[in-house]
């Protein structure tokens, strides 16, 4: 479904990805590690059009989502989740996840993607009157990829989903992130925990300073020595 | 001797001597024109020692209203020779300028809350000049009671060339305290402070007691260029010295010729000067407002494409071609004199 | 002083201060949402006051197509406003923004006097004007404050019931994060600067009833309309409704009091020194 050719990036004089490819295929869930600073939240920008590229492409089913700005290529399907959630802190529950449904199209669908992200996470519909700034971090992880769904995407892309959370928190969320994909999302998810992430997705690739250094099946990848050497502190 | 030094010698002895000229007629105009020029000049300076820091004041009118009307009010009524009076002017400005600095650089009162906190200031000296109408004539305005002949002691004359070379050395004045200013310690502490006053203060630059006294300095210098132009007008009036209007020209003018460098304010004063001047002898009085209004699309123009001013930007197209050019910042680059 | 004349003060200083909140909520929704200060937001009220004079005074139209043509050309000035002038320097240092929104004050003004002169224009309106118990209440006060009141739930509506109005307010928090809802800052920029304007323009038409309009009519009431925004917290929209009637009562009873312009003092003093008690505005928490 997304197909990323070749793309290179980066901030001012600063060069974050060199010659990027990758792919995801619709309905799989595909993770992105590395350490940090390798450029993986610098990735999702540029997928979601925060970011433009220097050179290279990258499309969805075909169409070609190049030099295409944030606003439009969420009208592509593409819904991406921010590193530090990003929420609106003032706005409540309710209307954080109805500025979720902006596009014309999810609009018309509001009631039933509210009915869905209600029904996934369930503590958001109690505080559906809480201003998101005042909710815990967990609720507010949940609050932001609930919004992201409100726009009825086809891709979802996460960035460190995890980051702050307490351990147990960490293991809620990621099964809420697999109810998410059972639902039919197709998902990219850049995460720093790798044991975790391997655990959840069915392929990932591993950038490292702005490279791809290694793809392959999620278990292949958890049995690559120096992997666990260096991430998964074994 | 460097080539600045030639040109700035020359331009000196230039401005000394004109008024020794023979221009006929046009000899009085020239004077007043060019003394107009060196006052606001002036006064322009004097506004740019704290906006140059990122203290931007669009209150000035208060310390310009209160320095005037205080050495004009303290001759008419009570005879005081305006030597003194703009002394007791000076003073005036700086108990205000005290006042209000302490609490607002106490409590960190910055960016836009400190410029609509001094055009509140400037407001309200401009209200009270017309509230207390019994003795300031309110909006009517004040006349200088003349000594019906040349008076050093009330300095009064009727020839314009004694206001024009006290005029040039107060301009002279206000340049030399701007350079001595740009290069002391003091400078780089107080754009310390314009760029970060935390991490300024964790470095023991006393943030508050700095701001203060370039606050004071200004407003002293504004109030003196007012008693100045006072007393060469000879006639005082709330909306022409006082108020948001003059505020904002003082600002405009320095701005248009560029905040950060010494001959900003005076590149800009001259400008708007001869723009004035240009159209009223073009339009006479046929188009009234028709100066301020090229003036304000001139000044929107200008912020768009040109921060830095002309001068400014002059400046720095002449540094560009002498070194490599640096990433583009929004922020206009800083430039010294 | 007779105790009527006062309350009568106070009721006036109600009156005036619904007017006064139109004005600031205009500004405070610009401020809020593109943090930039429109100086001249008062001059654009000052047009829209002229095309009501114009409008109903010189070219003999009903009072309410006046009225319509106010609104859309503070809707279309607050539109070219932005784009001609805010957005070039949406991030230039905020004395840039500062200056360049001034510099357009000095042109409004400046224009205004040379088409149409420093008089004094207004239109005459016939309505009623009632006595309660010696006080008096003319129709020339109520009918703009009873709009003004309405405007404001309208817009308050607006906000926290539409999509776009939402979207304003998300905007100021998150700008990036609004763009990946699928929503063009720049659009929605757009949009609170025509309905920004656009109270700009239903200020006008409201503050004709009462006052006549002339090129310096923005120096009377410019000031006082910041004040109000950063006494109630810039972008703070609760807090301008409240300060609002704060200042026009002090000014209201201060008139009378002492004189017109002490009024006026006597507002901007409790403002510097509202600046040293509470910078954030009088609703801030204290930090």
């Amino acid at each position: 479904m997304l197909e990323i050719q070749n793309v290179t990036a980066g901030y001012g004089h600063f060069t974050a990805l060199w010659d990027v490819s990758l792919r995801v295929d619709a309905g799989e869930a595909v993770a992105v590690v590395g350490p940090n600073g390798a450029g993986k939240t610098t990735l999702l920008r540029v997928i979601s059009g925060l970011i433009p590229t220097r050179s290279g492409t990258f499309g969805v089913e075909g169409t070609s989502l190049t030099g295409l700005a944030a606003h439009q290529i969420v009208a592509h399907g593409i819904a991406h989740v921010p590193e530090g959630r990003r929420l609106f802190p003032a706005l409540t529950v309710a209307d954080n996840l109805k500025m979720g449904a902006f596009l014309p199209a999810a609009r018309a669908h509001h009631a039933e993607s509210l009915e869905r992200v209600y029904s996934l996470f369930p503590v958001l519909a109690e505080r559906r009157t809480q201003r998101a700034g005042s909710m815990s971090g967990g609720e507010q992880q949940m609050l932001a990829i609930g919004r992201a769904l409100m726009s009825r995407p086809k891709l979802i892309l996460l960035d460190e989903p995890s980051m702050g959370l307490a351990p147990v928190m960490v293991l809620r969320l990621f099964d809420l992130i697999r109810r998410v994909r059972a639902e039919g999302y197709t998902i990219l998810v850049v995460e720093q925990n790798v044991r975790q992430v391997l655990k959840l997705v069915d392929r990932a690739y591993l950038l490292e300073v702005g490279r791809i250094r290694m793809e392959g099946r999620a278990a292949e990848l958890a049995e690559q020595d120096f992997v666990r050497k260096a991430y998964m502190g074994v | 001797m460097t080539v600045g030094r030639v040109i700035g010698a020359a331009v000196l002895a230039a401005l000394v001597l004109q008024p020794l000229i023979p221009l006929g007629g046009y000899r009085q105009y020239v004077l007043h024109v060019t003394i107009q020029v060196f006052i606001w000049s002036f006064i322009g300076s004097a506004w740019s020692l704290m906006g140059r820091f990122g203290l931007v004041s669009l209150g000035h009118g208060a310390f310009l209203g209160v320095g005037a009307y205080t050495s004009v009010l303290l001759w008419n009524f009570f005879g005081v020779s305006p030597w003194l009076g703009a002394l007791a002017g000076v003073a005036a400005a700086v108990l205000i300028a005290v006042v209000i600095g302490i609490p607002c650089f106490r409590f960190q009162v910055v960016g836009h809350y400190f410029g609509l906190v001094t055009l509140a200031v400037g407001e309200v000296i401009r209200l009270l000049i017309i509230a207390e109408r019994d003795w300031t004539a309110g909006s009517l305005g004040l006349t200088l009671k003349t000594t019906g002949g040349d008076s050093l002691w009330a300095l009064q004359y009727a020839n314009k060339q004694v206001f024009y070379y006290a005029s040039l050395v107060v301009f002279l004045a206000g340049l030399w305290i701007w350079h001595r200013l740009d290069r002391s310690m003091l400078r780089s502490a107080l754009e310390a402070i314009g760029e970060d006053e935390t991490a300024a203060a964790s470095v023991g630059i006393r943030v508050t007691r700095l701001k203060l006294g370039v606050t004071v300095l200004s407003a002293a210098l504004t109030a003196l260029g007012g008693s100045l132009y006072a007393q060469y007008i000879a006639y005082v009036n709330p909306e022409t010295l006082s108020g948001i209007g003059v505020s904002l020209k003082i600002v405009f003018a320095v701005v248009l010729g560029g905040m950060y460098s010494l001959l900003g304010p005076v590149v800009g004063t001259a400008l708007t000067t001869a723009l004035a001047e240009g159209l009223r002898i073009a339009f006479g009085l046929k188009f009234l407002g028709m100066a301020d209004t090229i003036y304000g699309f001139l000044l929107v123009v200008f912020i768009i494409f040109l921060p830095s001013g002309i001068y400014g930007s002059i400046r720095e197209a002449l540094r560009r071609r002498a070194s490599p050019p640096a990433p583009a910042s929004a922020v206009p680059a800083k430039t010294t004199a | 002083m007779d105790p009527i004349f006062l309350l009568e003060a106070a009721i006036n200083g109600i009156l005036l201060g619904g007017v006064l909140a139109l004005l600031a909520l205009g500004l405070n929704l610009i401020f809020g949402v593109l943090d930039v200060v429109w100086i001249a937001y008062v001059d654009l009220v000052m047009l829209c006051m002229y095309a009501v004079y114009f409008v109903v005074t010189v070219w003999g139209w009903p009072f309410w197509v006046g009225a319509l043509a106010a609104l859309a050309l503070g809707a279309l000035l607050g539109v070219s406003v932005h784009v001609l002038i805010i957005s070039p320097i949406l991030t230039s240092a905020p004395i840039n923004q500062l200056l360049a929104t001034g510099g357009l004050l000095f042109f409004l003004q400046s224009f205004a006097t040379f088409l149409w002169t420093t008089d004094h224009r207004s239109v005459r309106l016939t309505l009623p004007s009632w006595e309660i118990a010696g006080i008096f209440l003319p129709a020339t006060r109520l009918i703009p404050f009873a709009i003004s009141i309405l405007a404001v739930i309208g817009l308050y509506l607006f906000l926290t019931r539409t999509y776009i109005g939402t979207a304003i307010r998300a905007v100021s928090q998150d700008r990036e994060a609004m763009a990946l809802m699928g929503a063009d800052p720049r659009r929605v920029y757009l949009v609170t600067s025509a309905v920004g304007g656009l109270m700009a323009g239903l200020a006008g038409t409201l503050l004709i009833f009462q006052y006549a309009v002339h090129p310096f009519f923005g120096g009377q009431f410019g000031p006082l309309t910041f004040m109000i925004c950063v006494l109630g917290g810039l972008g703070n929209m609760v807090g301008a409704f409240v300060a609002s009637f704060i200042m026009s009562e002090v000014i209201a009873v201060g008139g009378v009091v002492f004189s017109t312009e002490m009024g006026y003092v006597i507002a901007f003093v409790i403002f510097i020194v509202m600046m040293f008690v509470r910078p954030g505005g009088i609703l801030a928490k204290r930090s």
